[in-house]
């Protein structure tokens, strides 16, 4: 039985520890649900867990380059507060003093100026690191008190608050989605790139003669594909606009509002929308580019990939360049959330992409790690904080259990890894 | 023989780490077809030399000529655009990756679209190793779980695939079985026979008699000298290497 298990396994070439992921998502997925009575697996809760997690789960796809290459960055959640800190500054106090208040490109202007000064200081960082020596550690703990400290000083403390409002529908409020018609829209297209390219895939395979998996093991796989990113669509149209949204709606569109209500889907959120860009970009990067190349090899082997004229200095500036570019994204999703930026805008948020990275499968000691494994990570840390505090847990414990989880999640990791011999 | 323009010349190269003069004042040479075994006792400053060659060090004093040109070799990049390529001892491979991703380390294959195509760099690797070594069936796996003697084809394959012209080889069957030591000793006759000129760094002189057509012996950083191996015993080898002794040229 186990045997044919494993001829499955291997026919259909399914990643087990992706699997083991997914697996113990679904559990904790279950466990809440029964012990919230129902509440946890709600189009709502789904919806808010997706909008909750694209922040953090950003992040950790950059994260997982650091950690590949043996480096580790605790500057990540001061420097998204920085960055959120200019970036309200500028679209709140700067901006409309030149282009007028509420002026369309301002949430344009901002987003990009945020993405430069994220990619500047995170490309700072690594030359530290990569040509000055200084060990990643102490770099990005001086960066974790540098930006912070920064970020108070931008505004002497005050809250920046409200927003630009296109600027809002970034971080997936009430107006930040994409509505039933373009989400199946988008549903549709993410499923019809992911079949054609298995098919591509597949036929490249075979044009070098090399064994390709059987024809059902690929059906089922774009099954699966398929169902799971239409099988999403569906629960976010699920999720109806709040009474007042939806009336505000009907006036825009010149609608009557009927007495029983009127039932607008929320869809698919447009920080989930952003996470999806980020995390096929990402992917491609690692597994389809030189520098993902080089990323993975200076990770497995540092002397090897320097040997092999691979210049692992400027690799190290690209990388915490990279990082520094997608915490600035991740400042514009959690800000944008929030509608405001406050001082505590990003506290504690290293620990928690660290975490996702690392429970999605990305070793410490380097070389090994995927995007989609820390994508799922962050969506397990997310279900565990937002499950525990519906079932009403207090915060004390919630993060004995977090910490708890983390370690038994890394630990599990090392097993399977000793086990499978890789 | 040396008519010839050598491919190499080092000449009176220089490195010291620190206060400790590694490399002092060493001139070797390598012709085409020609393997030159480099000697010397563990830190005799063989390998740092080599090291000069293959870009990882960059020496203090000395000239490096290629092909009699003067050439600047500052880094690995520089020494594989001379066509000098290196299997080191220690292999330096990325363990974390394929077969075919470590042979095309730094020199991938990509498509019109500046991507990496595993596919075809996959299909090269079992064209080149269907050539070399026949048994090597694990293309798909890490290196990391790979025997020894596999992970040195990988590194063998990748020195020789790049139309290497001068090869460096550092105690290339230092951790092979004697029927891999045969597979190798095979190989550099063959790549000799290519007109590839070898540097071998070796501690066995038996290897050394067998494969090399001149040695070069070096001892606490410094030349002793450089023999045709038919004109030299054993033992005039051996004293060279321990006590630093030319053989007297009564014989």
């Amino acid at each position: 039985m186990k045997k044919i298990m494993r001829n499955v396994v291997g026919a259909v070439g399914i990643d087990l520890r992706l699997l083991g992921m997914i697996g113990a998502l679904v559990l904790l997925w279950i466990v809440f649900d029964l012990s919230t009575g129902g509440r946890f697996m709600t189009p709502r809760n789904l919806f808010n867990l997706s909008v909750q997690t694209a922040s953090v789960a950003v992040m950790s796809t950059g994260m997982v380059f650091v950690i590949v290459t043996r480096h580790i960055d605790l500057s990540v959640g001061a420097l998204l507060g920085f960055i959120g800190m200019v970036m309200g500054t500028l679209q709140l106090n700067i901006l409309p003093e030149y282009l007028g208040f509420g002026h369309w490109s301002i949430w344009m202007i901002t987003a990009v100026a945020g993405l430069l000064l994220g990619t500047i200081i995170g490309a700072f960082q690594g030359w530290i690191i990569g040509y000055l020596t200084v060990p990643a550690f102490i770099v990005t703990l001086g960066g974790l008190l540098v930006w912070r400290g920064a970020a108070w000083w931008v505004t002497q403390g005050q809250t920046v608050a409200p927003l630009d409002s296109t600027f809002r529908m970034l971080g997936g409020g009430v107006e930040g989605t994409l509505g039933a018609q373009l989400s199946w829209l988008v549903g549709m297209v993410a499923t019809i790139a992911a079949v054609v390219t298995m098919v591509l895939a597949r036929r490249r395979k075979s044009s070098h003669g090399f064994k390709v998996k059987p024809l059902w093991a690929e059906y089922a796989q774009g099954g699966i594909v398929t169902l799971f990113i239409l099988g999403y669509v569906v629960i976010m149209n699920a999720y109806p606009l709040p009474k007042g949204a939806a009336k505000r709606y009907a006036e825009a569109e010149g609608i009557e509002y009927p007495a029983d209500g009127l039932f607008i889907s929320h869809g698919i959120a447009i920080p989930v929308i952003i996470l999806l860009v980020v995390a096929i970009v990402m992917t491609v990067v690692a597994q389809k580019t030189r520098f993902g190349r080089y990323v993975f090899a200076t990770g497995g082997n540092p002397d090897a990939a320097e040997l092999s004229g691979i210049n692992t200095r400027m690799l190290t500036v690209k990388v915490f360049a990279l990082m520094g570019a997608l915490t600035a994204i991740a400042a514009v999703i959690a800000s944008a959330r929030l509608g405001a930026v406050g001082n505590d805008l990003g506290v504690l948020d290293e620990l928690r992409v660290i975490a996702a990275a690392v429970i999605g499968g990305t070793a410490l000691s380097g070389g090994i790690g995927t995007i989609y494994g820390a994508i799922i990570g962050a969506v397990i840390m997310q279900s565990l904080q937002s499950g525990m505090a519906m079932v009403g847990v207090d915060a004390p414990l919630q993060s004995i259990v977090v910490g708890v989880v983390l370690v038994l999640a890394v630990f599990i990791d090392i097993v399977y890894r000793r086990r499978a011999g890789v | 023989m040396n008519k010839q323009t050598p491919l190499i010349e080092m000449k009176n190269i220089e490195l010291a780490f620190g206060g400790v003069k590694a490399v002092n004042d060493v001139s070797v040479d390598l012709y085409p077809g020609e393997v030159v075994g480099v000697l010397g006792h563990n830190g005799a400053g063989k390998s740092t030399l080599i090291k000069v060659l293959s870009g990882a060090y960059k020496a203090d004093a000395g000239e490096i000529f290629v092909n009699g040109e003067k050439a600047t070799i500052n880094n690995p990049r520089d020494a594989r655009a001379y066509n000098i390529e290196t299997i080191y001892q220690t292999l330096a491979l990325a363990d974390n990756l394929d077969a075919a991703s470590n042979l095309f380390l730094g020199r991938e294959i990509v498509n019109k679209f500046g991507m990496v195509d595993d596919d075809a760099m996959e299909a090269e690797t079992r064209k080149i190793m269907q050539r070399l070594n026949p048994n090597f069936t694990n293309f798909k796996s890490p290196v990391s779980a790979l025997s020894g003697g596999q992970r040195q084809s990988v590194a063998i394959t990748r020195a020789v695939y790049f139309n290497a012209r001068i090869l460096i080889m550092d105690e290339p069957t230092a951790a092979l079985g004697p029927q891999e030591t045969a597979m190798v000793a095979e190989l550099i006759n063959q790549l000799k026979a290519e007109g590839i000129g070898i540097f071998l760094i070796s501690h066995d002189i038996h290897d050394v008699m067998e494969l090399c057509d001149r040695i070069s012996v070096m001892k606490n950083g410094k030349l002793v000298g450089t023999e045709n191996v038919a004109d030299v015993t054993d033992d005039e080898i051996l004293s060279m290497i321990i006590l630093g002794k030319k053989p007297t040229k009564s014989n």
